[in-house]
């Protein structure tokens, strides 16, 4: 039991800036270059921590404190998400409501701090983060709806963990339209193509770049580190989708659960080489079409069966 | 409910000390001199006892100390009138005596504003309303103290008379307030006809199913009309914003839970409800939840936008209250629980965050002498303490953990998500999506209103020279702050009383709320988060206090944009306006934005602002319509006595010819 939970902590804890370099190695891969290593990202961590934090005078201690806030908020829902057959560290009833409002938490205290700066550019991200977000959680609780159903449990360790593999096969549709949702939501979340462009040099199209402006040193580490773990868990929550319960118990199982999330993060690199970013108007129109897919999902799953 | 005549229960006459303390607190003022200040520091001194007493009434009331009526003297002949404490008034009493006996503390620390005896003496007297609702035992006290409500109201949303948007507010309020008590009436009357007695007594399953659909409208109309449940809301925006603060906060945190006393009352006497009616409750609350923040979030004056949250609230309240009657009808004890428990929770959180926001409120417009959000900002560096309170108020309302509002709402998605088990209900989920975008949503609006109001630069001279609430105002959003914490971590310590209100409902076996809902491991996760928190904090804490001492006047970087100003900021409307141009539908905003054709634009102004639809849109056209329709009938009154009596006449002869002729029974 404890040694599931250090595994699982050590897992959350030092895998999450992997994935945003294999991102960016993807993408380097499909523009022609080398690129920079996949271990990049723990460099530029490591690099910003040892900085001197700058601090405006217009700032409140609520800007430095979102930070902390973000990071302990993404943690405490990788808690609750289980990596591959084993069980999360957390689970009761009811606690997909903590995890979605977890995640809440760290984007009013990020969106908030961005406010803190009393500059138009944060106070634009901000007004897009609060402005886009909001449709994602209609999303994620359809999602929950459909797990609850296909699993009968009121927790996120019981909806993800009680599905066999061979759940897909019968119930082929209502999976597809439930993944399909949460991979939106997950761009839309972690700031990721068609949604936000975390690579772009201008201030006036981003969404989550624009709001840590005004972020230096060991903040700008936290909050680069809080959008990687979010990234890592969203990625969990997908890939317990996608493949319920792999049938390989033990850390075999976690090195496939591991291998798996690479693979996701390979497709949003991919997904960011070969696509362009949604015009922000239309960017609704992708979280709603995120909606509808998971709510047909439970729509399939509540019909009465003969 | 046919209580033996014994003697009256300590927590009865407890509570009836509370109200005739409350209803006697502004007398004391009118004797005195205008200018004393005797009149103001009795009343508080009155109400402050008053509380202190009705506190103690209401925690013996929830312990079910059970004891006799105390019957008063008989209206007319063949009328019974009692008052009695039983487990939901004291849950409902509790919050009057906490917002009530704070609002008049806060009052106090705000200075005497104009009509300072007026509205000490009505404050008193809606709080003796609002104690004696709940203890009424038949109709008639019931009506009379909520006539008393009703009317006090009216005279403290009018306290500013001077002011014409103030004047228009309070006829409002008047009007819905005369459907509401003829909607009483009819309910009154027609809970006699199906038991007998104006006493509350059950309404049986086999009663006529067209009078019990009756009940049910009527109640709902009426308590819907008092507790702002969309789309009977129109009168409670304006009513809200222009009361002073504490009243604001009186009637927002507690006196629109009369409403929904009286709902969850007269649906508890209903046996074996219809499945329709909990259908059409969550269907309501999901309309008000979702449509109240989707308001709060295109207004720009402060106290309106609290006040559309509180329709927002009221939403969710529907919501339990609506999976409790699903549950009832269904028999399913478990959702009736959890049901009921959201309901009654959120309830009381809605009390505590709500009059915390508006005592915030009414701190920033104390400090700054506007309403209006976009004037406002930087206010948390000048007033730190009202804006660590509001912050705190925020985040519960949104329904982030670890505060109160994450409780409730997580029993009304536990019981809603529950029903989605069973595939014969899994539309009785429908409305967690709902609330969970009612969540994002109210999410956006407060960190609006926080961020708009407390962070950035002041926007205007009067809030760069703003200056901290005195200690008389803080201390109670101190109390309410701390109340907002202590339920938030350990929700086991309001179980008891949730489960004592809850039992004492319908009389139905309900489960116990630990066995249903996971309160244990929610006060551990919201303790674990608090540690986390607050080890991450410690630990960046010297870096940030270093940084602050090495170069105490940096600017904002703001990508080296070197020319900033106040006005560039982020504004309320713009802030909000990809969300309610989502909404252009409902919210309908009068815009008034400038066209540029020249090269050199001369100054210009953009102005955008959002009425309320339902009564700009649709009741106001519809009345003019009816007067212009029924001008010709206008001529009949006159105002004239002689004429009224040669109507009455008109009327009553033919009458008489007709029923001697033989029309009439037979």
């Amino acid at each position: 039991m404890s040694a599931g939970w250090l595994v699982h902590l050590v897992a959350l804890a030092l895998v999450p800036p992997l994935l945003l370099g294999v991102i960016q190695k993807t993408k380097a891969v499909f523009a022609g270059r080398r690129g920079s290593s996949v271990w990049q990202p723990y460099r530029d961590l490591l690099k910003l921590a040892q900085k001197e934090v700058a601090l405006s005078a217009t700032t409140t201690w609520l800007f430095w404190v979102a930070p902390a806030v973000a990071v302990v908020t993404a943690v405490a829902a990788g808690l609750l998400v289980p990596l591959a057959s084993s069980p999360a560290p957390a689970a009761f009833p009811g606690d997909f409501v903590l995890f979605a409002y977890l995640l809440a938490l760290g984007r009013f205290a990020t969106a908030a701090a961005a406010l803190d700066t009393g500059s138009s550019f944060e106070g634009m991200g901000a007004a897009r983060e609060v402005g886009f977000a909001w449709l994602g959680e209609p999303a994620l609780f359809f999602a929950f709806l459909a797990l609850a159903r296909l699993s009968g449990s009121l927790s996120l360790d019981g909806m993800l963990r009680a599905m066999e593999g061979g759940a897909w096969l019968d119930r082929t549709a209502p999976f597809v339209l439930t993944a399909a949702g949460l991979f939106v939501v997950l761009l839309a979340e972690c700031s990721r193509i068609p949604v936000d462009d975390p690579a772009t040099h201008l201030e006036l199209t981003m969404i989550h770049e624009v709001m840590v402006l005004d972020h230096s040193g060991p903040l700008l580490a936290l909050v680069e580190y809080a959008a990687a773990v979010k990234l890592f868990v969203l990625g969990a929550l997908l890939l317990q989708v996608l493949a319920p319960a792999s049938q390989v118990a033990g850390l075999a199982g976690l090195g496939l659960f591991l291998a798996g999330l690479v693979g996701i993060a390979i497709g949003i690199g991919v997904l960011e080489s070969t696509m362009a970013r949604l015009r922000l108007l239309h960017v609704p129109t992708l979280l709603i079409a995120a909606v509808l897919s998971c709510g047909f999902a439970f729509l399939l799953l509540s019909r009465p069966t003969p | 409910m046919t209580a033996p005549a014994g003697t009256p229960s300590a927590a009865l006459l407890l509570l009836v000390a509370a109200g005739g303390l409350f209803a006697a607190s502004g007398l004391a003022g009118l004797a005195l001199p205008r200018r004393s200040r005797w009149g103001a520091r009795i009343a508080t001194g009155a109400i402050s006892i008053g509380s202190l007493l009705g506190l103690a009434g209401g925690f013996l009331a929830l312990g079910g100390d059970a004891g006799g009526e105390l019957a008063l003297p008989s209206p007319l002949p063949g009328l019974r009138a009692a008052l009695g404490a039983g487990p939901l008034a004291g849950f409902f009493t509790l919050p009057v005596f906490l917002v009530g006996g704070l609002g008049a503390l806060f009052g106090a620390g705000h200075g005497t504003p104009h009509g300072g005896r007026r509205l000490r003496l009505c404050y008193g007297l809606l709080l003796a309303a609002l104690t004696f609702i709940p203890l009424a035992r038949d109709g008639i006290t019931f009506l009379v103290a909520w006539e008393v409500m009703a009317l006090t109201n009216f005279f403290l949303i009018a306290t500013e008379e001077s002011d014409a948007a103030v004047r228009r507010a309070g006829w409002i309020y008047l009007l819905y307030s005369h459907v509401t008590i003829l909607a009483l009436f009819a309910l009154f009357l027609l809970e006699r006809l199906l038991t007998g007695d104006f006493a509350f007594a059950p309404i049986a399953a086999d009663a006529p199913a067209g009078l019990r659909t009756a009940v049910f409208v009527l109640a709902l109309v009426a308590f819907g009309i008092k507790a702002g449940a969309m789309p009977l809301h129109s009168w409670l925006p304006a009513a809200h914003a222009s009361a002073p603060s504490h009243v604001s906060a009186l009637m927002s945190g507690v006196v629109i839970k009369v409403g929904i006393y009286g709902l969850v009352t007269t649906l508890g006497l209903v046996e074996a409800p219809p499945l329709a009616w909990g259908v059409t409750l969550l269907a309501l609350g999901s309309l008000s939840a979702l449509f109240g923040v989707v308001f709060a979030l295109g207004q720009h004056d402060l106290k309106r936008l609290l006040a559309y949250h509180s329709i927002e609230n009221i939403g969710i309240i529907l919501l339990g209250l609506g999976l409790a009657m699903v549950g009832r009808s269904l028999g399913r004890p478990d959702w009736t629980m959890l049901g009921i428990a959201g309901c009654l929770l959120h309830v009381w959180n809605h009390a505590l965050f709500k009059s915390l926001l508006f005592f915030g409120a009414g701190a920033v417009v104390h400090a700054t002498g506007s309403r209006e959000i976009d004037l406002a900002g930087g206010l948390a560096r000048r007033m730190p303490a009202t804006a660590a309170f509001f912050l705190l108020g925020s985040v519960a309302i949104c329904g982030l953990p670890p505060l109160n509002g994450f409780v409730s709402e997580l029993l009304v998605f536990l019981g809603l998500v529950g029903a989605a088990s069973a595939p014969a209900t899994a539309w009785a989920a429908l409305p967690a999506p709902v609330l969970a975008a009612t969540g994002g949503l109210a999410l956006a609006c407060f960190v609006k209103v926080y961020g708009i109001v407390f962070l950035g630069t002041p926007r205007s001279a009067a809030a760069s020279a703003a200056r901290e609430a005195t200690p008389l105002e803080l201390a109670p959003m101190a109390v309410l702050a701390f109340a907002c914490v202590v339920v938030g971590a350990a929700p086991g310590f309001v179980a008891p009383a949730i489960e004592s209100a809850a039992a004492a409902w319908t009389g139905e076996r309900l489960p116990r709320l630990a066995e249903v809902a996971p309160l244990g491991s929610i006060s551990i996760a919201a303790l674990a988060l608090v540690a986390a928190g607050a080890l991450a904090v410690a630990a960046i804490a010297p870096l940030c206090r270093r940084a602050r001492r090495r170069q105490p006047a940096l600017p904002t970087w703001d990508c080296g944009y070197a020319a900033s100003s106040p006005r560039l900021q982020y504004t309320a409307s713009s802030f909000a306006e990809l969300i309610t141009s989502q909404f252009a539908w409902a919210l309908r905003p009068h815009v008034h934005a400038p066209r540029i054709t020249e090269l050199f634009a001369r100054p210009t102004s953009f102005h955008s602002q959002v009425d309320d639809t339902v009564l700009d849109r649709l009741l106001l056209p519809a009345a003019r319509a009816a007067l212009r329709a029924t001008a010709s009938l206008r001529a009949l009154p006159q105002g004239q006595l002689q004429r009224y009596i040669l109507y009455i006449l008109a009327v009553l002869v033919p009458l008489l010819v007709w029923a001697l002729v033989g029309g009439g029974g037979e």
